[in-house]
């Protein structure tokens, strides 16, 4: 077996071992390839200087690009991008100057609080059931319980006899974080809960399973599904402007410094009425909603 | 000049082969890299043994995974197997040619259909038999191993049909004469003669199903706890990795990085003995 290998090899040595000449010929690809792998990259990161960088949680990305992409078409020469990471990574590149723009969906933390940060829009967080459950409302401290695992049975809860189906969001989901500070507290989502990836897939297995529970971002909540009310409370905006109903969650830009020229122009989009009726299409709750007890 | 032209012709495809063996040696690296710190940092019997996975709190465990891919795995070669060997003796043995024609381009087919059709395919007509009856949520190990089984039924097929063909001819001739009828030659004849290449077929089939993702995040439900039955929902370590890569930073991105490390030494385990036992002979 080894000498067999010895051959092959020795077959081989004077395609990859002759003179330095032919050594060249053979590498000389591997340069030219190289040499446009860099002048790419270089090319990229040339037109990244003069574009507004804005980059952080996953959850508030999408509305961003939404912004983005109107925004570029009223300044055709300002250039917006946007990226993920998370909203912890977006507040350490605002505050690096990674990013010019930072986006976070939870509040700064009081070791963030120096920097300048303005609230673009807020998102509920709506937990859903099937349609056809008999069940309309439930508390917190039930929620809670059924995601911790204590209580598996609709049953428990005045419905049918039937096992509860949980679902819910993979870890370092912002959707899910933001369900773990808001109805967790203390306690942990049980492992025996089903994962899944997206908002429209945790709505799509609510919709078809008459067993299951889920949550998902507010705006995305249809008829297919059926969004519980809390301690009596529907899901809805006028509640969560009102600060009744108690889940929802700030979507914020943060900037190191007040922002100026294209940052401060991108902002002052996304905070016009034409930018926030972007927003209010696509599900949020506008900023200029203040709440009752902040 | 000749001369030169074909040494130029031979460096070309050196280099060409070359790239695809650095692509191999450029992912082994970089896995390598991304994830051998955070499993020397957990310890790697802790990591591959450990029961919980919650990589918000620190906790790197995948061994309800492994679980996970086992039995998924298991189950699609339960249920594969038997019907991608029956049907490639079938096909070899049986099968008038006109039939033949049809059946073999579409098994063929049935391996260039997309893996997220699959999971597609499961989630909306598999899983909703599963829950109404037979119960539970109907994402589940069997839901998962039913769509991997018909995954895997082309690679099956089509090997074990080509080694069944390439025996001699004087096996099977040899054998009727000696008075057996056809279903006795290709039993205790044919069959045991076709082995290696046969169990070839099994591996390589199991080492493509241990590998799918989209379609098995899909219907797999991806919970991280170990399973009780087979109506539970499991996690695959290829799902671990495309269901959490999204938003994963810092360590959490090195789990699933060390995750792709220990997929990757299975896989490699699996095809090594599949080329083991076809050269064997």
């Amino acid at each position: 077996m080894i000498m067999k290998l010895k051959n092959a090899f020795k077959e081989y040595r004077p395609l990859c071992l002759g003179s330095a000449k032919h050594r060249a010929a053979l590498l000389a690809p591997f340069f030219a390839l190289l040499l446009l792998a860099l002048c790419l990259t270089a090319s990229c990161s040339g037109r990244h200087n003069t574009a507004v960088i804005v980059a952080g949680s996953t959850s508030v990305q999408p509305y961003a690009e939404i912004l983005a992409e109107e925004f570029s078409l009223l300044c055709p020469d300002c250039e917006v991008d946007v990226q993920g990471g998370g909203s912890s990574a977006g507040i350490t590149a605002a505050e690096s100057g990674a990013a010019d723009i930072g986006l976070s969906s939870r509040v700064l933390k009081e070791n963030e609080q120096h920097l300048w940060f303005v609230e673009i829009a807020k998102d509920g967080l709506a937990i859903i059931i099937h349609p056809a459950n008999p069940l309309s409302n439930l508390t917190i401290e039930q929620v809670r319980a059924i995601y911790a695992a204590d209580i598996s049975n609709w049953s428990e809860l005045g419905g049918a006899n039937n096992k509860i189906h949980l679902i819910t969001r993979e870890e370092g989901s912002g959707t899910r974080s933001a369900f773990e500070d808001l109805v967790m507290e203390e306690k942990r989502i049980t492992t025996k809960a089903i994962v899944q990836d997206s908002n429209g897939a945790v709505k799509q297995l609510v919709s078809s399973d008459k067993n299951s529970i889920g949550f998902i971002s507010l705006g995305l909540v249809d008829e297919t599904v059926m969004a519980i009310s809390l301690n009596g409370l529907a899901a809805n905006w006028d509640n969560i402007a009102n600060g009744s109903y108690p889940l929802f969650r700030p979507f914020l830009f943060i900037c190191k410094e007040p922002p100026t020229g294209q940052t401060k122009q991108f902002i002052d989009f996304t905070l016009s009425d034409q930018g926030q009726q972007i927003l209010i299409k696509e599900g949020l709750i506008p900023q200029q909603t203040e709440l009752k007890d902040e | 000049m000749n001369n030169f032209k074909e040494k130029l012709a031979g460096r070309i495809f050196l280099v060409l082969a070359f790239s695809s063996i650095s692509a191999l040696a450029l992912i082994t690296v970089f896995i390598l890299i991304q994830g051998a710190p955070i499993m020397t940092k957990v310890g790697l019997f802790k990591f591959v043994f450990g029961m919980e996975w919650a990589p918000s709190q620190e906790k790197f465990g995948i061994f309800p995974m492994l679980v996970g891919s086992v039995s998924v795995t298991l189950g699609a070669a339960l249920l594969g197997v038997p019907i991608g060997i029956c049907c490639s003796i079938f096909l070899a043995e049986f099968a008038p040619a006109t039939v033949r024609n049809i059946f073999r381009p579409a098994i063929q087919l049935l391996a260039g259909i997309p893996s997220v059709v699959y999971g597609f395919w499961g989630l909306i007509f598999i899983i909703p038999v599963i829950r109404d009856y037979l119960g539970g949520p109907g994402l589940s190990i069997l839901a998962g191993s039913i769509i991997l089984a018909i995954m895997i039924l082309p690679t099956i097929i089509s090997i074990s049909e080509v080694s069944i063909l390439a025996l001699p001819r004087q096996y099977k001739e040899g054998a009727l004469a000696l008075g057996m009828n056809q279903w006795q030659a290709i039993w205790s004849v044919m069959l045991p003669a076709a082995k290696s290449g046969i169990v070839a077929a099994v591996i390589l089939g199991i080492g493509r199903a241990i590998g799918e993702t989209m379609a098995v995040i899909m219907i797999l439900g991806n919970a991280v706890a170990l399973p009780e039955s087979i109506l539970d929902p499991v996690r695959t370590l290829t799902t671990n990795i495309g269901i959490e890569m999204g938003y994963a930073a810092g360590e959490h991105r090195q789990a699933l990085f060390a995750t792709g490390i220990v997929l990757f030494i299975i896989i490699m385990i699996i095809n090594a003995s599949a080329q083991y036992i076809t050269r064997k002979k």
